[in-house]
């Protein structure tokens, strides 16, 4: 479809509306449940299906090139920092595999403004936020006027 | 008045508004808020940044990173790599700029939790190729979000901005923004002293190898609605290297990435007879470009086009050798964790064809063209330099500032930058908040006032497509064909039509000339004039309208720089038929053009590359 709600399970809870990048997953109005309503507009990125709390979403590939019968499923789990998929095919070849998705609580990234306040001096150099601390360099590269091959001021 | 002129309309202050909370959206708003400590920093964005822009489904790479503190890479040696893969046609301030930041942005990602890669030997990040890092990157858009979230005085999410805002006392200055809320409907007017565009670039202006049920499998994201350049160009920002739009090989109909698959995994391609076929092309380029074909590595464009002679003469599909590789099992698993990590859509149709790599070479194909500023491609606003390493005929104003005063931008939306990928548009966004908060502070008393009967007037531009279908509808008994409105699928399937008879899509085997584009400018043209009919029978279409305004504009764009560039710099991406060479004594310059909203004209002009980098 690509994207497409499983009726029984889906409880109407409208996560898939909230996340979707490309804004088409809806609520039915008559069913009070998730539709896919611009399948055409689908990316397959699957934001909805990892979004779903009932794993009601699931994807059917594009009709106009593949071929029934496959099965590509994901779990994200936060509180284990993973995400899992299993892949059928057509033939029934299954394939799984895990990869780790963040190495921090979740919520844990401090505001910019928590830092010391920059000096005005800072401001009127080229350095961004954090550097060249962050840079792992002693100093932000620059070019000097010799180094300069055309335009140099 | 008009029928939705009742709709509520919202006002919201900023110092700094961020449209697009994408990579450099995201970017910019962190760090306004590091340097503007006392500003009211506010991003708009039609989606939700959890789950937004180009990297909305994570990414397995970073494609961009020095690895300075290893002495893995210098800026300079970017800028070269650019430059040469761009046919000699960067910014190179620009792009060196972004290079000497971009490693503090990454380890600043991975301080937020990215999970990167490590080669066990060395203990520096898994490199993927010389620029390339590999990450398990499910959650890059999220974490990312999480930094945003934290810096933003507001975030509004599902808010499509249609329109810039200018100053109503000064002329050329930018003031603010409108769009509406895609879910309530109200109109939001944004205040604001600087305006950074962060939108995305252009995906489905070019009809797309699938038009069915799969045209939304682009290899770029379908929301890309090119809003990075037609916001800036209606009001009258000058845009650069438009023409250069990027054509993509990649595997069949999935547009899955064939990066980690090259540079890691070691596969490469043969035609439909099991024959290396790039060499074979050498000549036949070397016709076209001249000493060119000889960069290394060898220009994307070129590449492409040898694969696209090898199939006209006979010999696809080509295909990529993942035979070999694929008996290893670690690299069978970087294989599939590579799409599913950010092409998941390639693994469902491997899946169902029962292509597994390990048994079968995948097909190989070319995608129809996009335009964008931040991968193998450079299209998008004319942007002022650094201050210490930018030529004076690249510097005007503040970084990243384009030629409308307070008007900034970032990632897909500056042009002349190649190769930021994500890492550099997230640098790119802090490149130009930062200089945006300088402007700010220089700024004084004398404030950007927005006028009330600029954006009364917009408000009745931006319903217009529901009083359209409200009032047409009644016309007809039901369905689709209407004598009187157009639905937004409609004008997407004619623009991309257009694009691709005229302006050298796949229809055409990418080739284009005078005539044609002058053809297509006129088509062009008429569907402009009937955008003031199209019909939204909701705010979902509504905001599909707006979307393929921003696609109209972005390709009539597209189309005077095609016109403009008489030679064919980059074959591969794109062919000019009356003119197939390319042209270094007339053409070694960046193509400039300015809209004129008030006449609907088009200026273009000449500016020059200047090699700052020996």
């Amino acid at each position: 479809m690509p994207t497409f709600v499983y009726m029984t399970r889906c409880d109407g809870c409208g996560h898939c509306v909230d996340i979707c990048p490309s804004d088409i997953m809806h609520i039915d109005k008559t069913y009070r449940r998730a539709v896919n309503i611009e399948p055409n507009f689908c990316w397959e990125c699957y934001s909805c299906v990892k979004a779903c709390p009932q794993n009601a979403i699931d994807v059917r590939g594009y009709a106009d090139f593949a071929p029934l019968g496959h099965s590509v499923r994901v779990l994200r789990e936060e509180e284990k920092n993973t995400v899992s998929w299993k892949l059928i095919f057509r033939d029934g070849t299954e394939k799984n595999f895990v990869s780790p998705i963040r190495t921090t609580e979740w919520g844990s990234i401090k505001s910019p403004s928590e830092y010391d306040a920059p000096t005005e001096d800072a401001l009127a150099s080229q350095e961004l936020a954090h550097e060249p601390e962050f840079l792992n360099i002693d100093e932000l590269p620059t070019l000097t006027r010799d180094k300069l091959t055309e335009g140099a001021r | 008045m008009g029928l939705f002129s009742r709709k509520k309309t919202k006002f919201v202050d900023s110092d700094v508004l961020v449209i697009g909370g994408g990579m450099a959206g995201c970017g910019a708003t962190y760090e306004a808020r590091y340097w503007g400590r006392d500003l009211n920093v506010v991003c708009v964005e039609k989606a939700n940044i959890e789950r937004s822009g180009a990297v909305a489904q994570g990414l397995y790479a970073i494609n961009t990173y020095m690895g300075m503190q290893w002495d893995e890479n210098q800026p300079e040696d970017h800028v070269r790599y650019a430059r040469n893969d761009l046919m000699g046609l960067v910014r190179e301030d620009l792009g060196y700029d972004i290079a000497r930041h971009v490693d503090s942005t990454v380890h600043k990602f991975e301080e937020w939790g990215l999970p990167m890669m490590r080669d066990p030997e060395t203990g520096r990040y898994q490199r993927e190729g010389k620029w390339q890092i590999m990450i398990h990157g499910e959650s890059y858009k999220p974490i990312v979000a999480e930094a945003a979230r934290k810096a933003a005085t507001e975030i509004y999410n599902r808010i499509m901005v249609t329109h810039l805002l200018m100053d109503k006392s000064k002329e050329n200055r930018v003031a603010g923004a409108v769009g509406f809320n895609v879910r309530t409907g109200d109109f939001y007017v944004f205040r604001a002293k600087a305006v950074i565009v962060a939108a995305g670039g252009a995906s489905h202006i070019y009809k797309p190898r699938a038009v069915g049920e799969g045209m939304g499998r682009t290899w770029y994201a379908p929301w890309s609605s090119a809003s990075a350049y037609a916001l800036p160009i209606e009001v009258g920002a000058k845009m650069t290297q438009m023409e250069n739009r990027i054509v993509l090989t990649r595997f069949k109909d999935g547009y899955g990435p064939v990066g980690a698959y090259f540079l890691h995994l070691k596969t490469y391609t043969e035609n439909a007879y099991g024959n290396e076929y790039e060499s074979t092309w050498y000549e036949n380029t070397k016709e076209l470009v001249g000493d060119y074909i000889d960069m290394h590595p060898v220009p994307t464009c070129l590449r492409n086009h040898a694969l696209l002679e090898e199939v006209k003469a006979g010999r696809g599909p080509i295909r990529m050798v993942t035979k070999e590789a694929f008996q290893d099992p670690h690299k069978e698993t970087v294989g599939w964790e590579n799409f599913l990590g950010m092409t998941i859509g390639q693994a469902v149709v491997w899946a169902s064809q029962n292509i597994d790599p390990k048994h079968t070479n995948p097909e190989l194909t070319t995608s129809e063209p996009y335009v964008m500023g931040s991968h193998a491609t450079c299209s998008g606003a004319w942007a002022s330099g650094p201050e210490d390493v930018a030529p004076d005929d690249y510097q005007w104003g503040y970084n990243r500032m384009m030629t409308v005063d307070g008007l900034f931008g970032a990632g897909d939306t500056i042009g002349g930058a190649a190769h930021k990928f994500s890492s550099g548009s997230f640098s790119e966004g802090r490149i130009a908040a930062k200089a945006a908060v300088k402007y700010i502070k220089d700024m004084g008393k004398d404030q950007p006032q927005v006028s009330e009967q600029e954006y009364e007037d917009l408000k009745k531009v931006v319903f217009k497509p529901m009083e359209n279908y409200e009032v047409g509808r009644n016309e007809i008994v039901g369905g689709t064909v209407s004598p009187s409105y157009i639905l937004p699928i409609h004008g997407l399937q004619r623009l991309e039509k257009i694009m691709d008879e005229y302006v050298g899509g796949i229809g055409a085997n990418y080739m284009t000339n005078g005539p044609l584009l002058n053809r297509g400018l006129e088509l062009l043209e008429m569907l402009k004039e009937d955008m003031h009919h199209i019909g939204a029978e909701d705010l979902h279409q509504l905001q599909r309208a707006w979307e393929l305004h921003h696609r109209v504009v972005a390709s009539e764009s597209v189309t005077h720089h095609t016109m403009f560039r008489t030679e064919t710099r980059w074959p591969g991406y794109y062919y000019r038929g009356d003119h197939m060479k390319l042209d270094d004594d007339n053409w070694h310059c960046f193509t400039l053009s300015r809209f004129d909203r008030d006449s609907g004209e088009w200026a273009m002009e000449k500016a020059p590359v200047h090699h700052i980098i020996d």
